[in-house]
């Protein structure tokens, strides 16, 4: 079984269950082409509606028809067609990038521009402190130089302003809503002392230009790194969609063709040489070959595909030439699906930053009101000049708050925290998932296909007598070749391996009959044959002698031993078993390491859970579990207190998963545990579930200090800005600083996020 | 002085009125062109009214460079689109409930909602 690569299919979401497609066409001339399409569309058995945007060349086609179809009708009448989202995210990522440089640039530009005057002025306010105006000429100058920085609000600050009143013709208030007001603020009282220097008191006249083009030039290089920043916390999601191929080499009719991936259409037959990348979902026709996986997986040794075998877009061709079958092509490719469900992952919020959205929904007008007052405080209490107090106090308030920290704190850390899981191989569903699981007490691990590998193999096969190996191992396989239970496919499975059975074979078991909780018996070649468990040895009157207890010892191995008789007498003992996977053992021990409580679940006997749960060092087991059992377990768990992690494969599991606080699919699992799943596990190591853990954890921590340091920025900051140390100190806050403070705050709190990026899963 | 006080007062009385208490009409968005456009930090129109029971599709027009306008969230169902520049954008709505959704950027400074009416 290739591992983990079809896990992501979570739900298989084949075409036939869509209800709306949105499909890109090509060649629309001019409008009367639309009729044209739509009625093309619309004759197709399942299209329920059909629109065509002329302007984007979009047609949102509703129904059950496969997009297969809806794209041949459109070939049929002319046109070229391809899924428009699938094509979009690689080009919608270019062009992103295109326009956030952009506007990294004019950012850029505009605090120069700002700076260019903020600077200057600010020195020869240090210098001189000399900004007021008392004569004429003085008059004269300042006016100058309050044109000059009405020119650098225009040009540099514009965007704070016409953000402003719009936002404030919408009755809402953003950050643009205090800028424009603190540095306007400033602005408008140093015109008035420019204009009518006689109206304000001697010691007030003073001006404040340089405060407005300093804050507009900081904020400015605050929101151009913050704009960098912002980029490298996408760059798991940028990995994901570079693993997309561009082309895909398609076999139709004979020909060989280059064709864009988003023309794929299913059950097309595509060749991929070594060292290409698969292009979209399918089944291996012809050739074998090893594909590198790591990519999706985490899991680093490539996988050996053949005939039949599955192989997943992004992954890497190393050694062979195959052909496949396409059977998920477009958004239904495991990778699409991976990056719709990162990408939707990292913008859902964890419980934890609701009382930060709170906030930020009534930050910018409680501000304005703090600004009021605080210009009523020192107006009616303040030293002379009174009105410059009232005036600088109210213009830092405005300027310091920084509802972007705040706003940014949780969005940023859980955007690089998913994309950090998904780099391990760990899918997380949402933010809730990812806090809930940063706080786990208790894991339930499913035996079969969760701890084990899941597919049982003949491990032993203890010959008495004259009967030698392969002999019992064929006639095993004859009886067993009709039975469906999973440890008689594991013995035809072994035989057939070893060349001793064939479908040939089949039927060559006569008088069959089962024997209800003992085994089975037939004559084969007109011989009596027997196979089952020790009371079926006894009953039957086979003696067992000393293999009695090398059954024990093979039960006690965590194997299934079964016995096998041939005319009475006992042939051979064949013991079979599920094996562990290779890292279970570590992998259980970190999560023992981090305080979890590591519980056992199976519908297994108790001799053979007892021996896994030895084996891998888990000490609480329940064995002979029913499927509908489990999610009782899971509410024993949560009834005593516990949070509890539940980890399974199983279409037996998904109750249980869902009804877990975080329910964890492991990664060869079927689609049903995906569903209800809330993390998933693209590999199948249950390393993922400690890294996954400890990947939730590191995220909450970098979260809480995100929120801690943009509450205690905003709530010391503000008041600091109004005065209140000025009493003690005899100091006020320079408008200036506080820009620079604003700036570099909610940059801090994307920098913080990054850090997320060097968090390593432990190395295993 | 007692002026300045008074008019501090009544500002701050208009802040309260204009940004908390004042209840914006909800635009009727036209059945064949839903667009809402981001432009200048606001979604014009912010207040949509919209006919409930039927899925229907809005678009989004993004004129606003600024990256906190590029992430559209309606978390009530659970939406999260990434908006281009420049470009529609159609964002599929399943039949509503009767009901408030707000809309809103990854950081809640650009805010609208969505008023389905039985």
């Amino acid at each position: 079984m290739p591992a983990g690569t079809e896990i992501c299919a979570s739900g298989d979401k084949m075409t036939p269950e869509q209800t709306h497609q949105e499909l890109l066409v090509d060649g629309v001339g001019c409008a009367s082409c639309v009729k044209k399409i739509e009625t093309a569309l619309k004759a197709l058995p399942g299209v329920e509606a059909a629109e065509m945007n002329f302007a984007q060349r979009t047609v949102s086609v509703s129904g059950i028809t496969p997009t297969a179809d809806l794209i041949k009708a459109l070939e049929n009448a002319g046109y070229g067609a391809k899924l428009a989202e699938a094509a979009s995210d690689d080009a919608a990522m270019a062009e992103k990038e295109k326009a956030d440089e952009a506007y990294y640039k004019r950012l850029i530009r505009e605090m120069f521009v700002a700076l260019s005057l903020g600077v200057p002025l600010m020195l020869y306010s240090l210098v001189t402190g000399e900004m007021s105006v008392n004569t004429a000429g003085e008059q004269v100058g300042w006016l100058i130089v309050g044109l000059m920085t009405l020119a650098v609000m225009v040009l540099a600050g514009k965007h704070f302003y016409v953000g402003a009143w719009h936002s404030f013709k919408n009755h809402s208030a953003n950050m643009d809503t205090l800028i424009a007001l603190g540095t306007g603020t400033a602005w408008l009282y140093s015109m008035v002392v420019v204009f009518f220097p006689q109206a304000v008191p001697d010691m007030a006249r003073h001006v404040y230009f340089e405060a407005t083009a300093m804050i507009i030039g900081l904020i400015n290089l605050g929101l151009a790194l913050e704009l960098k920043a912002r980029g490298r916390t996408s760059e798991a999601i940028k990995r994901l969609i570079g693993l997309q191929a561009k082309t895909a080499r398609v076999i139709r009719g004979g020909d060989e063709l280059d064709i864009p991936i988003e023309r794929v259409l299913l059950n097309d037959r595509v060749r991929v040489r070594p060292g290409e990348k698969i292009p979209v979902d399918g089944e291996v026709t012809e050739g074998h070959t090893s594909i590198d996986e790591s990519m999706l997986t985490g899991e680093p040794m490539p996988v050996e595909k053949t005939l039949g075998d599955k192989v997943s877009a992004g992954t890497l061709n190393k050694s062979g030439s195959i052909v496949f079958k396409a059977t998920r092509v477009g958004k239904d490719t495991a990778l699409a699906q991976i990056i719709g469900m990162v990408k939707r992952a990292q913008n859902s919020k964890p419980p934890i930053g609701r009382l930060a959205d709170v906030i930020s929904a009534y930050f910018v007008p409680t501000v304005m009101i703090i600004a009021v007052l605080s210009a009523l405080v020192w107006l009616n209490w303040g030293p002379d000049p009174v009105v410059a107090f009232a005036l600088v106090s109210a213009t830092t308030v405005l300027i310091i708050a920084c509802p972007c920290a705040l706003g940014l704190a949780t969005p940023m850390s859980v955007m690089v925290g998913v994309g950090k899981a998904a780099e391990a191989g760990v899918l997380i569903r949402n933010g809730e998932a990812l806090q809930t699981a940063s706080k786990i007490t208790a894991m339930i691990l499913d035996k079969t296909g969760t701890i084990t590998v899941g597919a049982p193999k003949v491990t032993d096969v203890v010959t008495a007598g004259e009967w030698n190996h392969d002999a019992v191992l064929r006639l095993a396989a004859i009886l067993e070749a009709g039975s469906e239970h999973p440890l008689a496919q594991a013995i035809v499975e072994s035989a057939k391996e070893s060349g001793l059975y064939s479908a040939v074979n089949r039927g060559l078991a006569t008088h069959f009959q089962a024997i209800s909780g003992q085994g089975v018996s037939a004559v084969i070649e007109g011989k009596a044959v027997l196979f089952g468990n020790e009371k079926l040895m006894r009953e039957q009157a086979v003696e067992a002698g000393d293999f009695v207890a090398t059954a024990q010892a093979l039960a006690a191995d965590a194997k299934t031993p079964m016995y096998f008789a041939v005319e009475g007498k006992l042939a051979a003992i064949i013991a079979v078993a599920d094996p562990i996977k290779n890292d279970s053992i570590a992998a259980i021990k970190r999560l023992q390491n981090n305080g979890i409580r590591v519980v056992m679940l199976t519908g297994d006997n108790r001799a053979t859970a007892k021996a896994v749960a030895d084996k891998v060092g888990i000490k609480e087991f329940f064995a002979e579990v029913l499927p509908e059992q489990k999610s009782q377990k899971v509410q024993a768990l949560q009834m005593e207190g516990e949070i509890v992690g539940m980890t399974g494969d199983g279409i037996n599991d998904a109750p249980a998963l869902a009804i877990a606080n975080v329910g964890f699919a492991i990664g060869t699992g079927t689609d049903v545990a995906i569903e209800s799943a809330d993390i998933t596990l693209m590999r199948g190591s249950l390393h993922g579930l400690a890294d996954a853990i400890a990947v939730s954890k590191a995220t909450l921590r970098n979260i809480k200090q995100n929120l801690f340091g943009a509450f205690i920025y905003n709530v010391a900051g503000v008041p600091f800005a109004a005065g209140v140390l000025y009493p003690l100190t005899g100091m006020l806050l320079s408008p200036v600083i506080a820009g620079a403070a604003m700036a570099f705050s909610s940059l801090t709190v994307v920098t913080n996020a990054n850090r997320l990026r060097l968090f390593k899963a432990q190395d295993h | 002085m007692l002026i300045a006080n008074l008019a501090g007062l009544l500002l701050i009385a208009l802040i309260i009125w204009w940004f908390w208490l004042y209840k914006p009409k909800e635009a009727e968005l036209d059945n064949t062109d839903r667009v809402i456009t981001i432009e200048n930090g606001t979604y014009a129109p912010s207040h949509v009214k919209l006919p409930a029971g039927e899925p229907l599709t809005i678009q989004f027009m993004r004129k606003d460079p600024s990256p906190c306008s590029e992430t559209l969230l309606i978390p009530e169902l659970q939406i999260s689109e990434t908006l281009p520049l420049n470009k529609l954008k159609t964002v599929q709505l399943p039949a509503l409930k009767p009901g408030e959704y707000p809309f809103h950027c990854q950081m809640q400074m650009y805010r609208g909602l969505i008023k389905v009416d039985k």
